[in-house]
């Protein structure tokens, strides 16, 4: 395996990042290019045996907050059609017990950027605090206390929306 | 940590993100044998983990678009070297309990933007002072490593940053590193004791926190003692006692007012 091979493998994680981030499939997906562009324009900055999708997730953190600034003055992108009808196939009634994707897609929009990247990084890409730290250029203690308002925050949304989830509330 | 205390919910998600050390984990199953209320948040959360790698799974099973491919495919470019996150590959994340609870417990931590200075300053001590190979950057130990921290370090902050002697305490300089705080670089300097008692010294941009004189806060052993001048915030932290903390942190004092 080249370093090469190991990036192709870690792009479907960051078009879903991207997607989650952006919502939008087409600004999700050209983010995404730029993160490649600039990864294997910059291969040699990768520093073997540390953790490559950490360094993708890096690069694609400081390419998003750079056009961020530059769209602060453009129109938002709402939700395109074509994402909308995803949300619709991607829910799997069986893994998601009393709670609907679509919900939990909604709870995450309702988080500060900086919480939701926090949830998610750690969450579901698997990073570690530390290298969560580094992606985002904060300390390991903010991190941290993100992560534990993210995850809370979350979880009184999905309460108000589902009072009574397997009947385990009260 | 003893099971008598409340377990606070950052050790609760470092628990649920495999973040502990053994010792720690052990501790947190022992809690959540006798609380089944926190067990029920930690199934909450892993729950709700689950839903969120849920989101657009599919996306994960689709081929990738031909752009995409085709920028794969081209021919690499040339080369420069540097190094890479070279600070979190050394980071070896061993949670205690103590940063836990600081950062949990906010009713010990000071109030407002000081709050999030003495936070920084007490994470990066628990995370750095657990690094056998890798606790400095830059070791104290030749005159001319000494100097070049004191120069790198100055020039980072942006004022003449001399860490004081504390041998007359029993303290020896280790060494230094940069530290990422929020918005800014923070100089961390570390000392130890014969008995491999470890202190930090945390030094940023005073920036948003508030000019104070001397404060002390501890939580499960570890005390910081703080202050913050019109430019720059301090802190000392040891797991020490305050009346051991207090003399050594004159010691700092008074020696940053002479430079």
């Amino acid at each position: 395996m080249t370093i090469r091979d190991d990036i192709v493998a870690e792009v479907p994680r960051l078009r879903r990042y991207a997607l989650v981030l952006l919502r939008n499939s087409t600004s999700a997906d050209d983010l995404v290019q730029d993160v490649l562009e600039r990864a294997l324009s910059r291969l040699h900055l990768f520093q073997p045996g540390t953790n490559l999708r950490a360094w993708l997730f890096t690069i694609m953190h400081n390419l998003h907050v750079n056009q961020a600034i530059r769209a602060a003055k453009g129109p938002k992108t709402g939700i395109d059609e074509d994402v909308a009808e995803n949300y619709q196939t991607a829910v799997a009634p069986a893994q998601t017990a009393g709670l609907t994707l679509r919900d939990m897609d909604r709870a995450l929009n309702t988080l500060p950027d900086q919480q939701r990247a926090v949830v998610l990084l750690v969450g579901v890409e698997g990073l570690t605090y530390a290298e969560t730290a580094a992606v985002l250029e904060v300390p390991v203690g903010t991190v941290m206390s993100r992560l534990a308002r993210g995850r809370e925050r979350l979880r009184s949304y999905m309460n108000d929306e589902d009072p009574d989830p397997e009947g385990t509330g009260q | 940590m003893s099971g008598m205390q409340r377990l606070g919910d950052t050790e609760l998600h470092a628990y649920l993100d495999g973040e502990l050390d053994a010792e720690a984990r052990a501790d947190v199953e022992a809690w959540l044998k006798t609380h089944p209320e926190d067990e029920a948040r930690l199934e909450d959360w892993r729950r709700d983990r689950e839903a969120l790698a849920a989101l657009h799974r599919d996306v994960l099973d689709e081929p990738l678009p031909e752009k995409m491919q085709a920028i794969l495919r081209q021919k690499p470019r040339k080369p420069v070297s540097t190094t890479w996150m070279r600070a979190a590959a050394s980071v070896v994340l061993l949670l205690a309990g103590a940063v836990a609870g600081w950062l949990a417990n906010d009713a010990a931590a000071p109030a407002n933007g000081n709050r999030e200075f003495v936070r920084n300053a007490v994470g990066a001590h628990v995370v750095y002072t657990k690094e056998r190979r890798h606790a400095v950057e830059v070791k104290a130990g030749r005159a001319e490593d000494e100097k070049h921290l004191v120069r790198w370090l100055s020039r980072r902050l942006g004022r003449a940053l001399n860490p004081p002697s504390l041998n007359e305490a029993g303290f020896a300089l280790v060494g230094g590193r940069l530290v990422a705080d929020d918005g800014g670089p923070a100089a961390q300097f570390m000392y130890e004791s014969a008995d491999k008692n470890r202190l930090t010294l945390y030094v940023r941009n005073a920036r948003n926190a508030e000019g104070t004189a001397f404060r002390i806060v501890s939580d499960r052993g570890v005390s910081a003692l703080y202050w913050i001048d019109r430019t720059y915030a301090y802190a000392l932290i040891g797991k020490i006692d305050r009346d051991t903390l207090v003399p050594l942190g004159d010691l700092v004092y008074a020696h940053l007012e002479k430079k």
